[in-house]
């Protein structure tokens, strides 16, 4: 691989026999290997999770398709969404944190090594757990495999009167064994910012990516246990006859729900936090400019940690609450939207002046800022819960949920991607096929997911395998199922630019973008032990410091 | 490469950071805590719907000499680690000991209640709603300090072998700290179960 | 080179977009299309819809030009000097004034929801009103008119309301099984059907016809094909339906060869025919099934052929249906077939 033998601890290892390597990265305790192997884990499962909604699109191009029988596609649905926020976007988003907190903020590990490797691993068994349904959950005639219960699972389909096999319980037990894993590396995150920062770096210092990183571990702590809690509860009900979703002996279908989006809604915020992570720390460098208002943009990621806590119900508006309840949950929906505006301010604010760059992960940036204004407005909508009694569970709804995931989220990690790829491995990406990427990436997304809104407007629900003609939804399910080839291509070329660069790109050096923070002192890859001598820092942007002594940046913070 | 560069010529001042340990600790606890709030929510709102008996009232009795066992067991090993941090190894070795008889005690006093319940009032996990969440509640409780059953013993098996020394303050402290929340969530286990509950 | 590759595929999308909606413009509607409201809670929710569309509208408008034209103005220019732009930090009093103008929205947005809600669930059922009981089955519907003596499946008549003198009807919700979601979104919004947990909505349509709806909520392998029917008649109309649905079933004098066999099997274990020993539950009633248009909750019209593809297979129309197939003979079959097509 290396001629141009540069001292890159990479080609030290590229010489030994392939068992070795594989073994090294095994067994590793490496906060970097660990956060390439989350995010090799989640490119993998996203891959899954792509197919499995491209057997639904197919089934819906047209009205009553037979693509897939119903049994399939129910399967479809329940698996792509477990998939893709359980094993997709949380592992990316631990990945990236894993990969850049401790770089980010001067130290040589996580605080807890071994956790870490320990709880990847555990993530990665959930994944295996889900996926061996298919072969392992075959338990009486007729009860299918995969699960089929729908990725929120409502009670009282998950009980085994309605659910029979095996298919729910590795469901159950998936989501909670990646549960524990991802509580694993919530603490250590936590534990990692807060006792690891290098010299200097109070908490006022810490790079955005850090700060929003720390919220996002407080509210996995806050969020994963009520989802623990009910998966152990559904396993009593389900293994010891225990009624706690047994609607038959008293139990209660709707405190599932409850607990379920205790859980659910925090999810989002989980997913969400880190991308605005990311892209907190890609506009400034892309614009050339210091964030604006880095001191609200943290308020605002705090305020929006604790006003996520309490907007579940949400998600329940038409399950029948009290108008009381509704009207609360009305109030701290909407109320969620104000620190959210707040955050898309500031990034414009941080752009207005600068002179931006228009490279991968600045475009990615700039489509997700637009794609989130889009989603949020979407959700205020479906904030106004007499508006979500129409809009909710349609087609509507699913266009909004993937306009946040695929729009913001994935549009945001596709530039972190980008963006750390040259500190990952040392070699530039491809611009050219980036850019190619990133546009049929567009175009497939807009397709598929600005079409989507419509037929939930016409009165379409969501998790139907087929529909009845006559109702205008044929002309958008076409569009849409159309949009989802362009994306998968897209995806493809992602993948291969990844794989062509790591061998073939252009040398990077240690700081390609002329950024900030601390992980672009150290050589690309960085080394086992990521700084040689534990750094020192003055301003929430040390290098800009180090580049422009005339005027450096603790003069001013 | 320029890591050093970035290296001042002097620090202010001493730079200090929370310990790792307790940080970690506490962040599990609210981990649990999380866990914990569900199934407690879970037992309240399902009080008094069970469609068939038997009923907290005829068949709970408050376990109080078993609780103050375990509540004690707080104090127990808080001198444990007093002991420790004053490097009087065999007066550490004795407390710790004797947390651990009272963490025993209580999950005797348990397993004795259950086994009550079971063979005498016919109260299984799947006889009621109240079965559920009473056995679910207390038995997640009771899991947690097995666990820590297991981890005390095992710090007391090494001290035993003579490794556990004054150095070690540390880390049997931030043992400690899990030991106390499992305490704590009994008085609110306690509470809910054999106070409001009945 | 790239961007005008992507205007070329803005273009192509604009494309798909307009050809889109002239396609949808040719039939004038959806019969599901909740911007269509045709009775007093979805005409309420209408207005309501529209309020949160200007205001985000509005919004996404503002935020859009300024990022769009902080894109185009402050992009990097071929003759950059290569210095870095001002460093700016922050400012107090922007950031005071976008927290201040989204909270004020927020109240706004927030006190046209609160009153809708309030108008929506607190309305008071008058004496007139009529009541059923919508129970969710896999998959289907069962209707019950407590006052009228009336039982019947997936088609739900209800009299039409004159706005001057409103005879709303109001639906209390019930689940046999699973969670379902009542929605016909032309006459409101959805409510969910769970078992041990009874919800009401009400509906008011002020012009008579067929509203098409379906179940909303994710219930089990057919949830797709649990579709909503609701007649809505004049009162006159609606007055003659009762009485006839009131009546036991229409029979012959004496006893057909379908009925001896429908009476013989398990059918009646799930399927009750008024004034016979047909008597189950589990199963839509069928005492009038031929006053319905369609079977398998609206899976199929109603007719004799498909009455007897149903009964012959059920999966070959619902995979996944709860109605087993009889493995009745073709004689068999016939007779069940013409039995039941004199239920009228």
């Amino acid at each position: 691989m290396s001629t141009d033998s540069i001292a890159l601890p990479g080609s030290y290892e590229a010489s030994r026999p392939l068992v070795d390597r594989l073994h090294e990265w095994v067994t590793t305790v490496d906060h970097k290997r660990l956060g390439i192997l989350y995010i090799l884990f989640a490119l993998f499962f996203l891959v899954v999770g792509g197919i499995e909604a491209t057997i639904m699109r197919i089934q819906l191009i047209r009205p009553q398709n037979d693509f897939v029988s119903p049994e399939v596609f129910n399967r479809m649905f329940t698996m792509h969404g477990t998939t893709m926020i359980f094993f997709v976007a949380m592992p990316l988003v631990f990945g990236f944190a894993n990969y850049l907190v401790p770089l980010m903020i001067g130290a040589r590990d996580m605080a807890f090594p071994r956790l870490n490797a320990f709880s990847f691993w555990l993530s990665a068994f959930g994944g295996l757990l889900l996926y061996f349904s298919l072969v392992g959950a075959n338990g009486l005639y007729g009860a299918g495999n995969a699960p089929d219960v729908g990725w929120f699972a409502y009670a009282p389909l998950t009980a085994q009167t309605f659910s029979r096999g095996h298919s729910t319980d590795f469901w159950t037990l998936a989501v909670l064994v990646s549960g524990f894993g991802s509580i694993g590396t919530a603490i250590n995150i936590l534990t990692t910012i807060l006792c690891l920062r290098c010299p200097g770096m109070k908490l006022g210092k810490m790079p955005l990516l850090a700060w929003l990183n720390l919220v996002m571990a407080g509210l996995v702590l806050l969020a994963i246990g009520p989802l623990t809690a009910a998966q152990i509860m559904l396993s009593l009900d389900r293994y010891l006859g225990a009624h706690f979703f047994d609607t038959q002996a008293g139990g209660s279908a709707v405190i599932w729900m409850h607990f379920f989006w205790i859980f659910g809604h925090p999810e989002v915020y989980i997913l969400v936090i880190p991308a605005f992570a990311v892209v907190s720390e890609i506009i400034p460098v892309f614009s050339r400019k210091a964030m604006f208002g880095y001191p609200i943009m943290v308020a605002a990621t705090v305020a929006i940690g604790f006003l996520s806590m309490a907007v579940w119900a949400h998600h329940m508006f038409t399950v029948g609450m009290s108008s009381n309840a509704n009207t609360f949950f009305v109030l701290s929906t909407m109320a969620i939207g104000v620190p959210t505006g707040i955050k898309i301010f500031n990034w414009l604010a941080t752009m207005w002046g600068g002179k931006i760059h228009f490279q991968a992960p600045m475009l990615f940036c700039i489509a997700f800022l637009f794609q989130f204004l889009i989603a949020g407005l979407t959700g205020i909508m479906l904030s106004a819960a007499p508006f979500d009694w129409q809009l909710g569970n349609s087609y509507f709804v699913v266009a909004h949920f993937h306009y946040v995931i695929v729009g913001g989220i994935l549009f945001a990690l596709f530039g972190a991607f980008y963006y750390w790829f040259p500190k990952m491995t040392g070699r530039m990406y491809d611009e050219t096929v980036g850019k190619l990427h990133f546009w049929l990436f567009v175009i497939g997304f807009h397709l598929t997911f600005d079409f989507m809104h419509v037929p939930g407007l016409l009165g379409m629900p969501r998790r139907i395998y087929t529909y009845e003609p006559g109702r205008g939804w044929d002309t958008w399910n076409l569009i849409v199922t159309i949009g989802v080839f362009f994306q998968g291509l897209s995806i493809l070329i992602f993948v291969g630019n990844l794989l062509w660069s790591r061998v073939k790109g252009k040398h990077s050096g240690s700081d390609p973008w002329d950024a900030w923070t601390l992980e672009w002192t150290t050589s690309s890859p960085p080394p086992a032990y990521n700084f040689a001598t534990i750094p020192t820092v003055k301003s929430r942007r040390p290098l800009w410091d180090l580049k422009h002594p005339e005027d450096p940046d603790w003069k001013y913070e | 490469m320029s890591a050093n560069v970035m290296t001042m010529p002097q620090r202010e001042r001493t730079w200090e950071l929370p310990s790792r340990g307790h940080v970690a600790m506490f962040a599990l606890i609210v981990a649990e805590s999380a866990i914990f709030v569900i199934f407690v929510v879970a037992y309240l709102f399902y009080l008094g719907k069970s469609l068939t008996g038997p009923t907290p009232k005829q068949v709970l009795e408050a376990p109080i000499f078993y609780s103050i066992c375990l509540l004690s067991s707080s104090i127990t090993i808080h001198l444990a680690v007093k002991a420790l941090r004053a490097g009087d190894i065999r007066t550490f070795r004795a407390w710790w000991f004797g947390t651990i008889a009272l963490g025993a005690a209580f999950l005797y006093g348990t397993a004795h209640e259950w086994h009550r319940l079971i063979y005498k009032d016919g109260l299984t996990i799947s006889t009621n709603l109240f079965g559920t969440t009473y056995y679910s509640l207390v038995g997640l409780h009771g899991f947690h300090v097995i666990v820590g059953l297991i981890c005390l013993s095992t710090v007391m098996a090494f001290a035993l072998l003579g490794d556990v020394q004054q150095q070690h303050t540390y880390r049997v402290d931030v043992l400690s700290l899990y030991w106390h929340f499992v305490d704590v969530v009994w008085v609110v286990v306690f509470t809910v179960v054999y106070i409001i509950g009945r | 080179m790239y961007r005008q590759w992507g205007l070329k595929m803005i273009v192509v999308l604009c494309w798909f977009g307009t050809a889109s909606f002239a396609g949808a413009a040719d039939p004038p509607l959806s019969p599901t299309n909740i911007f269509a409201p045709a009775s007093t809670p979805a005409n309420t929710i209408f207005g309501l819809s529209v309020f949160v569309l200007a205001v985000t509208a509005t919004i996404f408008v503002v935020v859009f030009s300024l990022l769009a034209y902080a894109v185009v103005r402050f992009r990097k220019r071929t003759d950059d000097d290569g210095r870095e732009p001002p460093q700016v930090y922050g400012s107090n009093q922007v950031e005071l004034a976008w927290t201040v103008i989204p909270v004020l929205i927020v109240v706004a947005l927030f006190m046209a929801t609160a009153r809708v809600i309030g108008s929506v669930q607190k309305a008071a059922q008058p004496s007139n009103a009529i009541e059923v009981i919508a129970i969710g089955h896999q998959f289907w519907w069962e209707y019950r008119y407590p006052a009228l003596h009336v039982v019947t499946a997936n088609e739900l008549h209800v009299p039409v309301s004159d706005p001057e003198h409103p005879t709303p009807t109001f639906i209390r919700l019930l689940s046999a099984d699973t969670d379902h979601s009542f929605w016909v979104p032309r006459l409101n919004g959805k409510t969910d059907l769970i078992p041990n947990h009874p919800n009401s909505m009400w509906i008011d349509p002020h012009e008579t016809g067929l509203y098409l709806g379906q179940c909303a909520q994710y219930c089990g392998t057919q949830h797709a094909k649990m579709l909503l029917r609701v007649y809505v008649q004049t009162r006159d109309e609606f007055d003659r339906w009762i009485q006839e649905q009131g009546q036991p079933a229409h029979l012959s004098d004496t006893a057909s060869e379908g009925q001896h066999i429908f009476e013989t099997t398990a059918c009646i274990n799930c399927h009750a025919v008024a004034g016979t020993v047909a008597d189950g539950r589990f199963g839509p009633d069928l005492s009038h099934l031929m006053s319905r248009d369609t079977i398998a909750a609206g899976a199929v019209p109603n007719t004799a052929e498909n009455l007897r593809r149903w009964i012959r297979n059920p999966d070959a129309i619902k995979p996944g249906s709860r109605m087993p197939a009889m493995e009745l003979s073709d004689r068999e079959l016939d007779a069940v077939t013409a039995y039941l097509t004199t239920l009228r």
